[in-house]
């Protein structure tokens, strides 16, 4: 089979089923159970941090613990 | 130690600049092989002047410095891309403003339409984005930029190509590919302003103290690798002569086409969507002090625009020598495409709920509400005009231009105004913008110079599509293809008096932010002062 075919045959199949997977899976991530809060935390990150980075390094630490 | 190894790299590159000039085979390349040399010596004498001085590393700021830069390009280079499209738009009405005769045909509206498109959306449009990428990157990783001066090169290096560009398409060398006209040596050395601007982008990222990447920012990654990807790939050219500007493209036919159109179709979709969403998803809940409206809606918008969009291009190419599957698949992914675009458009609207009455009082919130209204009104068109049976009346057809523009002035334009109001008071540290009444006489000279431009465009472009297929009862066409231009005068006059008042807009815009800096005393306030620059 010339490669063309080949990677046509494989687009129209399994490429285009990970793809959809893929897809799906980041839909149904997105409104697991839990995510409410951490998202409304992330929608306020442009409140924060206005004029000045976060502090040093340590403090960055504690925040992401 | 690093100022010796720099002067000895711009010494080098000025000298092999002024050898590619003195060896050069046509006249673009001479000039272009001049300006590298130029902007070669002048960083050299400005790198000398303060060589082996101590420079104290900036702690615990932002580098903004970058970022007002980008607000006076992307200003300038507006004013003139507004400018040069006015002149082509009237040079379509009254042909005798070619001046032919006088200028040698340098500035026909052949030479000058490509230096209006690339300067509105790679010189206005990408200094935009770069300096927006350059504030959000910052503000939503609460981290300073990456890579120290890197920001600098990236934006100097995106100005020379912006030059080089320009003056390259007015003296002859292009590649005759739409968005993609600059030659082999711009297209290697923009690689190389791009690379570096994804690693500064990337690089503050991954240093960020948030935990999480806020949306904005994925939006402006996945602007840059695309493009990146894109640029790389439609530019596959062998130069003829290290020494001219003229190349031969790797693709030939139908490749080449369809190549071109997954370049195009995704610049539109990359660099003036998803960028400019990215600057929707910072400014605008900035602007109305509200987080975004669902950020589960955001995510599956941006997941949903990345997996569609690629697969657009090939409605650009419907009934041409591409095979009729990809003309219909990309027909397809276009009408589906509708459906996360409006997703984000009514994500960006609701996120007034709760403060529409800002609307009344704050005309940049209104300038946004607009640009996201133009957003969801092109990104309509756009899926409709890919349908074959519309596409068979519409292409090569002024309602192309009109759908264009309706995009570009309406949607990247206004959100793009609506950041420069936003950024200047906060820049340079002023209170507040010089006047908020010229803000008002900007968004509505703007807003009814589009509906002038995009209105006559429609009746233009569908009158031309029905003038061009009438046949009389024998099957002859009726119309030349002069009897439709003939026709199409009036509308042309309206369009570019459309564009007349948008430039003037731009233009209140340019001095409300100059007498915003000049006329203003800074705040003390809490923040720390601002170098003068």
């Amino acid at each position: 089979m010339d490669s063309y075919s080949l990677l046509r045959h494989f687009a129209d199949s399994w490429a285009l089923l990970a793809l959809v997977a893929v897809f799906l899976g980041v839909v149904v991530w997105a409104f697991r159970p839990g995510s409410r809060s951490l998202h409304r935390d992330i929608a306020n990150i442009p409140f924060r941090h206005e004029d000045r980075p976060a502090a040093g390094d340590s403090a960055a630490q504690e925040a992401l613990k | 130690m690093i100022d010796y190894i720099k002067l000895g790299v711009l010494g080098a590159i000025a000298v092999l600049a002024a050898i590619a000039a003195n060896y050069a085979h046509d006249l673009a390349y001479m000039v272009n092989a001049l300006t590298v040399m130029l902007a070669a010596a002048i960083t050299f004498i400005w790198v000398l002047r303060r060589i082996d001085e101590p420079r104290p590393a900036p702690v615990n700021e932002y580098n903004d410095g970058v970022i007002r830069a980008g607000v006076i390009a992307t200003s300038f280079w507006g004013v003139v891309g507004f400018l040069v499209g006015v002149t082509i738009a009237f040079q379509l009405a009254f042909p005798a403003l070619n001046f032919s005769d006088l200028t040698h045909g340098y500035l026909n509206f052949g030479k000058l339409r490509p230096l209006h498109t690339s300067a509105v959306i790679f010189a206005f449009g990408g200094n935009a984005l770069i300096m927006s990428s350059f504030y959000i990157v910052q503000r939503t990783s609460a981290a300073r930029l990456w890579g120290g001066n890197l920001a600098w090169f990236v934006f100097w290096g995106y100005q020379l190509v912006i030059v080089l560009a320009a003056t390259g398409y007015i003296l002859g060398a292009t590649q005759s590919k739409e968005y993609a006209e600059p030659e082999w040596y711009v297209d290697i050395w923009l690689t190389v302003v791009w690379v570096a601007f994804l690693a500064v982008f990337l690089g503050t990222v991954i240093k960020r103290k948030e935990p999480h990447i806020y949306v904005a920012n994925w939006f402006l990654l996945s602007f840059i690798v695309t493009v990146a990807m894109l640029h790389l790939v439609n530019n596959l050219s062998i130069p003829v002569s290290l020494f001219g500007s003229k190349s031969v493209q790797v693709f030939s036919g139908v490749q080449d086409a369809m190549t071109q159109w997954w370049y195009g179709h995704n610049a539109v979709g990359f660099f003036l969507t998803a960028g400019f969403l990215g600057m929707m998803y910072y400014f605008v809940p900035k602007q109305v002090e509200r987080p975004v409206y669902s950020y589960k809606l955001s995510i599956i918008h941006f997941w949903a625009l990345i997996f569609l969009y690629i697969w657009a291009g090939p409605h650009h190419l419907h009934y041409t020598a591409l095979p009729d599957w990809a003309s219909t698949l990309g027909m397809v992914f276009s009408i589906i495409l509708w459906m996360p675009s409006w997703g984000g458009m009514i994500n960006g609207l609701m996120t007034l709920s709760g403060a529409w009455d800002k609307l009344r009082t704050d005309p940049i919130i209104r300038m946004m509400v607009v640009s996201i209204g133009f957003y969801g009104m092109s990104t309509f068109e756009g899926p409709m005009m890919s349908i074959k049976a519309v596409n068979s009346l519409s292409h090569y057809t002024d309602w192309t231009i009109g759908h264009v523009h309706s995009g570009a002035l309406g949607w990247n334009g206004m959100i793009t105004f609506g950041a420069l109001y936003f950024l200047t008071p906060r820049l340079w540290n002023r209170e507040r913008l010089y006047s908020l009444t010229l803000v008002s006489w900007h968004f509505w000279l703007a807003t009814i110079g589009i509906v002038l431009y995009a209105a006559s465009m429609w009746v233009t472009g569908i009158m031309e599509g029905l003038m061009w297929r009438e046949v009389d009862a024998q099957g002859f066409l009726v119309n030349a293809f002069a009897d439709t231009v003939a026709a199409k005068f009036p509308m042309y006059v309206v369009r570019g008096l459309g564009g007349v008042l948008y430039l003037a807009g731009a233009v209140i815009m340019v001095y409300n932010l100059w007498a915003t800096v000049a006329k203003q005393p800074a705040t003390a306030g809490a923040r720390a002062a601002v170098p003068a620059e």
